[in-house]
């Protein structure tokens, strides 16, 4: 092979399959080299280093070799079952094949002169023809490190098996252990054998929540998503990581107007929302948010539209009650399957699996219309970043299913403000509306309007509403008072009002 | 039936092999005498036994009996070394003739 076709052939990736993974990795894993995967113990590096064998058994019937230095291989089978994976099916297939350099055997070896790893270089090869691998796995490196008190013979060692892999015209993965979440890529620098490709994973401890992340450190000669990725354990799966900003803008848009459950809100739209759009409703507690929900749910049920109501804040019984106050029912909704609603406390998992549990019922379902009540409930389970990120993840999956979209947000104060959730959100949703309380002589009344309504013309009023037992009615703009969305109603005069208006004509 | 038995693994015709086999015989023939039985193994030709015994380094010396199991990595070149870790007093064994068994032997 002449230098130029090498060279190109060195670019080469191969997809792994593995949820995610071959989107920030740009194409997959360096074909016919190692990848150094580095992480501190308990950041999932065993699990990634079987579902890189294990999916390509699934996804292309690709053989391959596991090279287990720590765990037993009896442990290995038990454990990787809860991810589906059969690994003793697979031995008898011939698709899998452990070489087993566990502790045990040599447990007490004591060294006597020098040594080198002839013997576990035959047998990599040896496992590799058996069943014609294409993939192998050696877990983790780090293990037989800690066997050996002299490093340096074990160093050079470790480089005459990464040569020899290269050999085989294997795609290898190479787990090691690092001590701290930033600071060298690996323990006892075995990164420089390896280091043509890299890939940490975290496991930190952010506000007091665990945040599990991936990032590409380096891949010679080849491009990659940069920066960390988070990433969750799903159980029947392993690893799915979560390619946020590498997720693409490429849905389409649409200019087919969609009823938003309330006539006169559809007029302060311009016509109502559009099919694509993710909309947001914010507002404080008590202010109708719930309703509005309700009203886009029925709005769709008369178009004979599909409804999946994400619920964090309310159980199933309250929902179906608060709705049947307003005059919308939810339990003929669910039995002529037009509705299915997920309650579940936000507390009970992380974001990453909500955002994972999300996609799965989004992909089971297949409705037209989405909502999220309230997406301020999961703010409190999350750093800043981390909820950010889910947001952004959330609404790059609802746009990329083309359904609309909506989601609320509680302000933290009951007059005016706004939620940490509209900061995150606010530049990625097609329409805001904003439900106000507002107060007029003694009393509190409730206003809506229509902040922000992308690609389209709206009303700019800030209008009064009511609620009744059909539900939302929307009245007149208050007209008469000035520092609504602030929280800070003003009353005015007709004269001031009438200057007002006038102050701007010639 | 010889009462030590020995199992040698080496990788390949390496002169770190050859080393091996060497500083092997010599204590064989110099401490052990009669009572040692000793097979040399080259994972090259028998990849699956070092599989099955769990080999990892080469030149890798096992002893199999008496117990305990000892594992022993290295080229073997300090026989001192070598004797306290196959745990075997020297002054238990002066004989000066060597029977060794290398029928498995692919050198």
């Amino acid at each position: 092979m002449s230098d130029a076709k090498a060279a190109l052939a060195a670019l080469e990736k191969v997809a792994t399959g593995i949820p995610g993974f071959d989107t920030i990795t740009m194409g997959g894993l360096p074909k016919g080299r190692t990848t150094l995967v580095s992480g501190t113990a308990g950041s999932a590096k065993t699990v990634l280093a079987c579902q890189f064998l294990a999916q390509g058994i699934i996804n292309s019937g690709t053989a391959g070799v596991f090279v287990t230095f720590e765990e037993s291989v009896e442990d290995l089978r038990r454990n990787m079952a809860g991810f589906g994976w059969d690994i003793a099916e697979w031995e008898r297939q011939g698709k899998w094949a452990f070489v087993d350099a566990s502790p045990g055997a040599d447990q007490d070896t004591v060294v006597v002169g020098r040594y080198d790893f002839g013997a576990l270089i035959a047998r990599v090869e040896h496992a590799v023809e058996q069943v014609g691998a294409k993939n192998v796995a050696m877990d983790s490196i780090g293990a037989i490190m800690s066997r050996y008190t002299d490093h340096t013979p074990v160093r050079g060692e470790l480089l005459r098996i990464a040569q020899a892999l290269r050999g085989m015209d294997v795609t290898t993965i190479m787990t090691s252990e690092r001590t701290t979440e930033y600071g060298g890529v690996a323990r006892y620098g075995v990164e420089e054998f390896v280091a043509d490709n890299v890939v940490i994973l975290r496991n930190t401890a952010v506000e007091e929540q665990r945040r599990r992340t991936m990032e590409v450190l380096k891949f010679r000669g080849a491009t990659h998503q940069k920066g960390e990725y988070p990433f969750t354990i799903v159980p029947g799966r392993g690893l799915v990581i979560i390619p946020l900003s590498a997720m693409e803008l490429r849905q389409k848009s649409s200019n087919i107007r969609i009823t938003s459950g309330n006539q006169v809100l559809d007029e302060m739209c311009g016509g109502g929302f559009f099919r694509d759009s993710v909309i947001l409703v914010s507002g404080a507690t008590g202010t109708g948010k719930t309703l509005i929900t309700c009203e886009f749910v029925r709005g769709g049920f008369d178009q004979g539209e599909k409804t999946l109501l994400f619920a964090f804040e309310e159980s199933l019984d309250q929902l179906v009650r608060n709705a049947t106050g307003w005059g919308v029912d939810f339990e003929r909704m669910q039995r002529e399957g037009k509705l299915k609603v997920v309650c579940t406390y936000p507390e009970g998992a992380g974001l990453e699996d909500h955002l994972v549990m999300m996609k799965d019922e989004l992909e089971a379902f297949k409705p037209d219309r989405v909502v999220v009540d309230s997406l301020s409930a999961l703010e409190r389970i999350a750093g800043v970043k981390g909820f950010r990120e889910f947001v952004i993840g959330l609404t790059s999956l609802i746009k990329h299913l083309e359904v609309a979209g909506l989601f609320t947000a509680s302000t933290p104060s009951l007059m005016g403000g706004t939620s940490v959730t509209e900061a995150h959100i606010s530049t990625i949703t097609d329409c805001i509306i904003l439900l106000r309380y507002v107060e007029m002589w003694g009393e509190t009344r409730r206003g809506v309007t229509v902040l922000k309504m992308r690609g389209s013309l709206h009303d700019k009023d800030i209008r009064e509403f009511e609620i009744d037992a059909e539900g939302m009615h929307i009245g007149k703009p208050f007209r008469h008072v000035t520092g609504i969305l602030s929280g800070h109603p003003t009353h005015i005069t007709e004269d001031e009002l009438n200057r007002l208006d006038s102050l701007f004509e010639e | 039936m010889a009462r030590i038995r020995l199992t040698l693994y080496v990788c390949g015709p390496t002169a770190r092999s050859t080393r091996a086999i060497g500083n092997l015989r010599e204590v064989c023939q110099n401490v052990l005498g009669d009572d040692v039985e000793v097979s040399v193994i080259d994972v090259l030709d028998h990849p699956d036994r070092a599989e099955t015994d769990r080999v990892l380094a080469t030149p890798t010396l096992v002893k199999t009996s008496p117990p305990p199991v000892r594992r022993i990595v290295g080229d073997l070149s300090d026989q001192q070394e070598l004797l306290g870790a196959l745990g075997i007093d020297p002054r238990l064994h002066q004989s000066p003739t060597v029977k060794t068994n290398e029928q498995e032997n692919g050198l």
